[in-house]
């Protein structure tokens, strides 16, 4: 295969001239033709568009990697991009693999191809088509009807109806009522049983997390022709290279406008290292007041209402993906609009995945409750006690303040934080990073993520966004599941 | 101290009175607590942190603590405790972090006294010292216990778990310096209160977090806990090492645990999540609650006994915004709604039988039975004196029936699966061999059913009506028995109303589906059985004159079937002139021919004939109109149906099979599926593993022919320079040389390679045969036990050929036993992958996967 080196994208083979081509609604740029897609190479080297090839190979603790990457491969017969990057922090990949694996191919009350279908409507949200096409091939090796990848007319019913859920998980999860699983659950002939619905709805938090993942670390297609077949597939959907670079070459002015000239980048570093030094230690000096604390949620909830990522707001979704959705305009909105309050703050200590969640996923989906708490444990704890150059730092604050402002933009809140944590250790630029890979995945440009944190390593930026990973997935959860309990009760 | 706390309450004569009541709260609670005194309890929460008095007959709200017009989240309590020693003194646990004390008897309204911000997370418990009043202890989510002194501003010490967070903290009764805290990690660690920097000890105590533990009020090394694996535990602490005495296993994660005053073994507990009910447990019952409280209507987050040396009373706390104080004689005891009657089947198809004393006492029927191979026991359970509780019935008698090895044979089963015809010659033949197999296995009935089919579907409208409803007549009388126990003395209510029902016969289904049940009360020895008072030898003959007539018709009317003709298909075509499986079926044969135990059911058969019913108007209108054959679908599926019902899914499915689509849109493809499953299941438990393979092949349904389809590749390496080998079986490409040599022979094996699971030489299937008949040992010389690894594991045995009479099967005949209901095989087997794919059955599932 004829691969070139990372350069701009799409331009490379596009140069041809030729009357018919469309253009793609993101980049304007033209689509490869389709019968040159047989040579046409990836856009960089490497799993990642945003991390360089030798970043990703080059990692500690090569042996346990190779060894578990050898395993993933001899079983699923492939070793996705996906798992190449992640494979950066090894631990984790395992405990994802693992519940992947479970609720993919393990028992479970959905059939085979069910699954998969889930997995490409939840991808769909985010029109990612990446996950997409990985899951329509699975889709059709495991049996399922080729006529449901016409669209979601085609589906049966009782898939059909897993829409409003797929469409509420993926945007704005807190809308979520009983009601909504009544629907599911009591509609005579088409209705889903419990234990079913459990297993839907952990496969559409997993696949809509995993979008984020997919798009917040730029993975790129898959290349290699006998495996997933990217470039097959780019071919027949027609997708436009950009879709998959999810380098949107869009100037968003609010990053423009934000601290990150090529000023003292490090010294940036420093002062962060400062503040969360300050923080773990002399927590007293500032003891704010209880109502104090209140008050910085919200604001740190209406401050994210702020971190707006440029102007989106007519999005051109490629039919071959929109066939996937339904409502295809509705999208994240922020949890705290102004003027509208009456929307219950989710308080974490009432319905916490420890206590509630974990005990009734695991009562109607049995074993993946340990799976789950596993890799949230694992995603949590995760620390190599490094920050950029430095070693031997504490980063519990850090990651704690990631993982409860992902939460804190789907309003949930804990009551022992202090959202003054999150204003002082994540940056703007970072914040902008952080809601577009949660809330809307697809827009987040190689630029975003070049922005924040320059000094870190691109091992650490994937550590951020699989802690935003499995902090959406938990959100989404949480919400999923305490309807379901109210359902229940 | 407690000691005089009780004798006051005795001495002022004012013993707890009072009934189930309870009041609405403003909001959910996650905690409650009780004063000293018995008479008030706190009840804190997100919203709600007030004190109720109890009165006689309801709760009066006391004192609202929650004061001041901003809502702090100091108020937003994770846990209340009301200190035993100064009844004015008060410790909640807030959802912030932080630990506020309260003082009742301060005059302002605002209570709060002291207010400690010293954890970082959620603190889950607040905890005062039982003997020592200004000792308050915290256990927090960030993973430090906290003592402080109430004189004090700050912390006395901070106690560091080194784990996860702590879930619960607990002081010790008797040991002034000790707690016990939990964690979310499944530790429990013992702390001594004066040593800050390490605990005493720590074991692991449940799988997930432990949500909450109790010491037991009078013994001092009693320790419960509960967990989100939904597991109560008590330990006794005395010994150096915990040790786990009892276990009880409740339906949900165990929120809470408290131990019931004045009982040893009671211990009252509440969920986290999905169940709203409060159990009080018999630790030495784990199996049944003792009582029960169901008044919630949303999940339980605070029980405690009302009074420490009352154990009547008990008040909990709900997320529904309820308080309740329920009273121990409102209780449910699940017990009466238990079932007192348990029944099983032992490996060996032994049958115990368990039921209240009276019941089996009280029957008249029951007359002792001399010399029979049934051992009754008897256990009788002693009311224990101490017991608080009196159970419904607490004696019961237990029976075990010993089955006689042989009516549990199988043997019936194997021969016929071998036997069988199920495809490849036309539908006639197929139903004539069928029909001979089964009679000659004396299971008339099956015969009669197999030539009832041919003359359905094959030579239809050249059947005499009397023939064919005298057929009929009789296939529906005679019933086989297919395992029978000598439970005949069982008074059970079944077999007297199918004995009752018998006379009738006038519906047919019905009749066969009583009759069926009541082959549970025949046994083997006929002068047991009730109903043999006709004779046997009356119903055999008849059923073979029958038979004759139905060949004499057979041959009058040959070219029927021709269009019933199909390509024979091969189920093994062999690609290799070694001849293996002939011999291997020679050899089933020769066993076949011998005389089987189960040849006798017949005659045990002995229920009365019934009434022939009348078929002659259909048969007629038959004869003129040329009925479609579907006409009798309905028939033959009942037929089948009934069949599998009784647990013969055998002939049920050689039937589907063989029928093909004449009947297959009759029967919903699921319960063809559980059939075929059920079936194929115990044919590879009697490890038929060829057969197995041609019913998968043969059938219909996309589930379990593609199981055939699963992991038909085998890889494998070369077994010189151990790498993978590519397309051809016996050369390897690399080192070119011939890996799959036979060790007996020492030739290169194309064809048929069996191998040891074990050590992982082989041969020639029939080679290896042969060494195996004499030697154990593996051919190779490497010292292997081949013979020996086949016993030890008999589900996926390392050699495949003939099967060796093996201690299995009897093992599994209680599957399809009579009286169970439905299919033999469990459907929990299905979708199982075919179990030791080795040797000629990998081959035969390749080559049936050719074939197609």
């Amino acid at each position: 295969m004829n691969r070139l080196g990372p350069g701009p994208v799409g331009s490379a083979t596009a140069a041809s001239a030729a009357g018919q081509y469309r253009v793609c609604g993101n980049c304007r740029k033209v689509p490869r033709q389709e019968k040159r897609v047989q040579v046409s190479p990836p856009l960089t080297r490497g799993p990642s568009a945003f991390i360089p090839e030798n970043e990703v190979m080059q990692a500690n603790g090569l042996d346990e990697r190779t060894n578990l990457l050898v395993e993933e491969y001899s079983t699923s017969g492939r070793l996705d991009n996906i798992t190449q990057v992640m494979s950066i922090h090894t631990q984790y990949l395992e405990s994802f693999l693992r519940s992947q694996f479970y609720m993919l191919r393990m028992d479970g009350p959905l059939p085979l191809p069910y699954r998969h279908y889930i997995a490409i409507m939840a991808a769909a949200r985010h029109q990612c088509s990446y996950l997409i096409n990985m899951h329509v091939d699975e889709f059709l090796k495991t049996g399922g009807i080729a006529e449901w990848l016409n669209g979601l007319e085609y589906i049966p019913q009782r898939l059909k109806n897993l829409n409003e859920i797929n469409k509420l998980l993926a945007h704005r999860p807190w809308l979520i009522t009983k009601e909504h699983i009544q629907k599911l659950v009591k509609t005579g002939e088409n209705n889903w049983s419990l234990p079913e619905l459990v297993h839907a709805v952990v496969l559409l938090a997993h696949y809509h997390a995993l979008a984020s993942f997919v798009f917040g670390s730029g993975i790129n297609p898959e290349r290699d022709p006998d495996t997933s077949n990217g470039v097959r597939l780019i071919a027949v959907n027609n997708f436009c290279v950009c879709d998959l670079a999810n380098d949107n070459n869009i100037e968003n002015a609010s990053l423009t406008s934000s601290n990150f000239g090529i000023t003292d980048s490090l010294s940036e570093l420093e002062a962060l290292m400062e503040r969360m030094k300050r923080l773990q230690e002399d927590k007293e000096d500032e003891e704010a007041s209880q109502e104090e604390m209140a008050t910085r949620f919200e604001k740190e909830k209406k401050e994210s209402l702020l971190v707006i990522s440029g102007a989106f707001d007519d999005e051109i979704v490629s039919t071959d993906v929109s066939r996937y959705i339904e409502d295809p305009g509705f999208g994240y909105k922020d949890f705290a609009r102004r003027g509208e309050d009456h929307l219950p703050t989710f308080r974490a200590q009432d319905y916490t995945w420890e206590n509630h969640g974990f005990s009734l996923v695991n009562r109607l989906y049995s074993d993946i409750g340990h799976l789950l708490d596993e890799k949230f444990r694992m995603v949590y704890n995760l620390t190599y006690n490094t920050m950029a150059t430095h070693e031997d730092v504490d980063t519990t604050t850090l990651r704690r303040a990631l993982f409860n402002y992902v939460h804190c933009m789907y309003g949930i809140r804990y009551d022992d934080y202090d959202y003054g944590e999150v204003n002082q250790l994540l940056e703007r630029s970072l914040k902008v990073y952080i809601k577009t890979v949660t809330c809307y995945p697809e827009r987040t440009t190689k630029r975003m993520y070049d922005s924040y944190w320059r000094q870190f390593k691109h091992s650490e930026k994937v550590h951020v966004n699989l802690l935003l990973m499995e902090a959406r997935m938990q959100a989404e959860l949480l919400y999923a599941l305490r309807a379901i309990t109210r359902h229940l009760t | 101290m407690e000691k005089m706390a009780r004798v006051t309450t005795a001495l002022g004569g004012n013993a707890l009175t009072g009934r189930t009541m309870f009041c609405h709260l403003d909001a959910p609670a996650n905690a409650i607590s009780v004063c000293r005194d018995a008479a008030q309890v706190v009840v804190a929460g997100r919203n709600i942190f007030k004190i109720y008095s109890i009165e006689e007959d309801q709760f009066v709200e006391k004192l609202n603590l929650r004061v001041g017009r901003k809502p702090s989240l100091n108020f937003s309590c994770a846990d209340v405790v009301w200190h035993q020693m100064d009844e004015n003194l008060l410790a909640t646990a807030a959802t912030n972090g932080v630990v506020v004390t309260w003082n009742l008897g301060k005059p302002s309204r605002n209570k709060q006294d002291q207010l400690f911000t010293e954890h970082k997370r959620t603190v889950n418990k607040v905890c005062f010292h039982p003997t020592e009043v200004y000792m308050l202890l915290s256990g927090s989510q960030d993973g430090y216990m906290k003592c402080f002194d109430l004189r004090k501003k700050d912390s006395v010490s901070t106690f560091s778990g080194q784990s996860e967070s702590v879930r619960d903290v607990q002081f010790s009764i008797r040991d002034y310096f000790t707690f016990a805290a939990t964690f979310e990690n499944g530790n429990v660690q013992l702390w001594d209160i004066r040593r800050p920097d390490r605990y005493e000890r720590m074991f692991t105590a449940h799988n997930g977090p432990v949500f909450c533990c109790d010491w037991h009020p009078e013994d001092r090394g009693w320790l419960a806990t509960g967990g989100r694996d939904k597991m109560v535990k008590v330990w006794d602490m005395n010994t150096t090492r915990a040790k786990e005495i009892y276990c009880v296993q409740t339906i949900a994660s165990v929120a809470r645990v408290k131990w019931r005053p004045e009982c040893k073994h009671h211990i009252a507990t509440c969920s986290m999540m999905v169940d709203h009910n409060i159990y009080v447990w018999d630790v030495r019952r784990p199996f049944i609650p003792s009582a029960m409280f169901e008044e919630h209507k949303d999940v339980t987050t605070g029980i405690v006994w009302r009074h420490l040396h009352d154990p009547y009373f008990l008040l909990s706390g709900s997320k529904d915004s309820t308080l309740y104080q329920h009273i121990f004689k409102d209780a449910s005891q699940p017990i009466d709604r238990a079932n007192p009657e348990g029944l099983c089947y032992s490996l060996y198809g032994d049958l115990a039988f368990a039921a209240k004393e009276s019941l089996i006492s009280s029957d008249s029927n029951r007359k002792p039975y001399i010399g029979d191979r049934r051992h009754p026991i008897f256990f009788k359970r002693k009311l224990d004196p101490t017991e608080q509780f009196e159970y419904i019935s607490s004696s019961s008698a237990l029976s075990v029936f010993e089955t006689d090895m042989e009516s549990g044979s199988m043997d019936w089963f194997v021969h016929t699966a071998k036997q069988y015809a199920l495809a490849g010659r036309p539908l006639a033949e197929l139903c004539d061999h069928n029909a001979k197999v089964a009679k000659g296995l004396d299971r008339n009935q099956v015969a009669q059913t197999w030539t009832m089919l041919r003359i359905i579907y094959s030579s239809l409208g050249t059947v005499s009506s009397a023939n064919l409803n005298h057929s009929m007549g009789k296939g529906s009388a005679t019933l086989p028995l297919m395992n029978s126990f000598n439970l005949k003395d069982i008074p059970s209510g079944l077999g007297s109303e199918s004995r009752l029902d018998r006379s009738k016969g006038e519906n047919r289904t019905e009749n066969i589906l009583m009759d069926s049940s009541s082959t549970l009360i025949n046994n083997e020895d006929n002068e047991e059985t009730e109903g043999s008072d006709v004779p046997a030898d009356y119903l055999l003959g008849d059923v073979e004159a029958d038979e004759d007539d139905l060949y004499m018709m057979d041959h009058e009317n040959p070219h029927a079937e021709e269009q019933e003709y199909s390509l024979p298909q091969e189920a093994f075509p062999l690609r290799h002139e070694i001849v293996d499986n002939p011999s291997a079926l020679d050899h089933l044969q020769d066993k076949a021919d011998s005389p089987h135990v189960s040849g006798n059911e017949a005659e045990t058969v002995s229920l009365t004939p019934v009434e022939s019913f009348s078929l002659i108007s259909i048969s007629h209108s038959l004869y003129e109109n040329r009925l479609p054959t579907d006409f009798f679908n309905p028939i033959v599926r009942d037929t089948l149906l009934f069949y599998a019902e009784q647990g013969d899914v055998q002939t049920a499915v050689s039937v589907l099979i063989v029928l093909g689509d004449r009947i297959r849109k009759e029967i919903d493809e699921q319960t063809q599926e559980h059939w075929y499953t059920s079936y194929i299941d115990l044919l590879q438990r009697f490890q038929l593993w060829n057969i197995s393979n041609e019913v998968i092949k043969l059938s219909t349904c996309r589930a379990i022919n593609c199981l055939n389809q699963a992991s038909t590749t085998l890889h494998i390496n070369c077994s010189n320079c151990k790498r993978p080998m590519s397309n051809r079986g016996w050369i390897c490409d690399r080192c070119r040389q011939c890996a799959s040599m036979c060790a007996v022979c020492h030739h290169v094996v194309k064809g048929l390679f069996v191998w040891c699971q074990g050590c992982s030489h082989g041969g020639h299937l029939q080679h290896i045969m042969k060494w195996l008949e004499t030697s154990s040992h593996c051919p190779a010389g490497c010292g292997h036990l081949c013979w020996r690894a086949r016993y030890r594991r008999s589900s996926a045995a390392p050699w495949s050929g003939p099967t060796p009479p093996s201690p299995t099967p009897s093992s599994c005949s209680g599957s399809p036993s009579p009286g169970r209901s439905s299919c033999a095989g469990s459907p929990t087997t299905r979708g199982r992958a075919l179990p030791g794919v080795c040797g000629a059955a990998a081959e035969a599932a390749g080559s049936g996967q050719a074939g197609q």
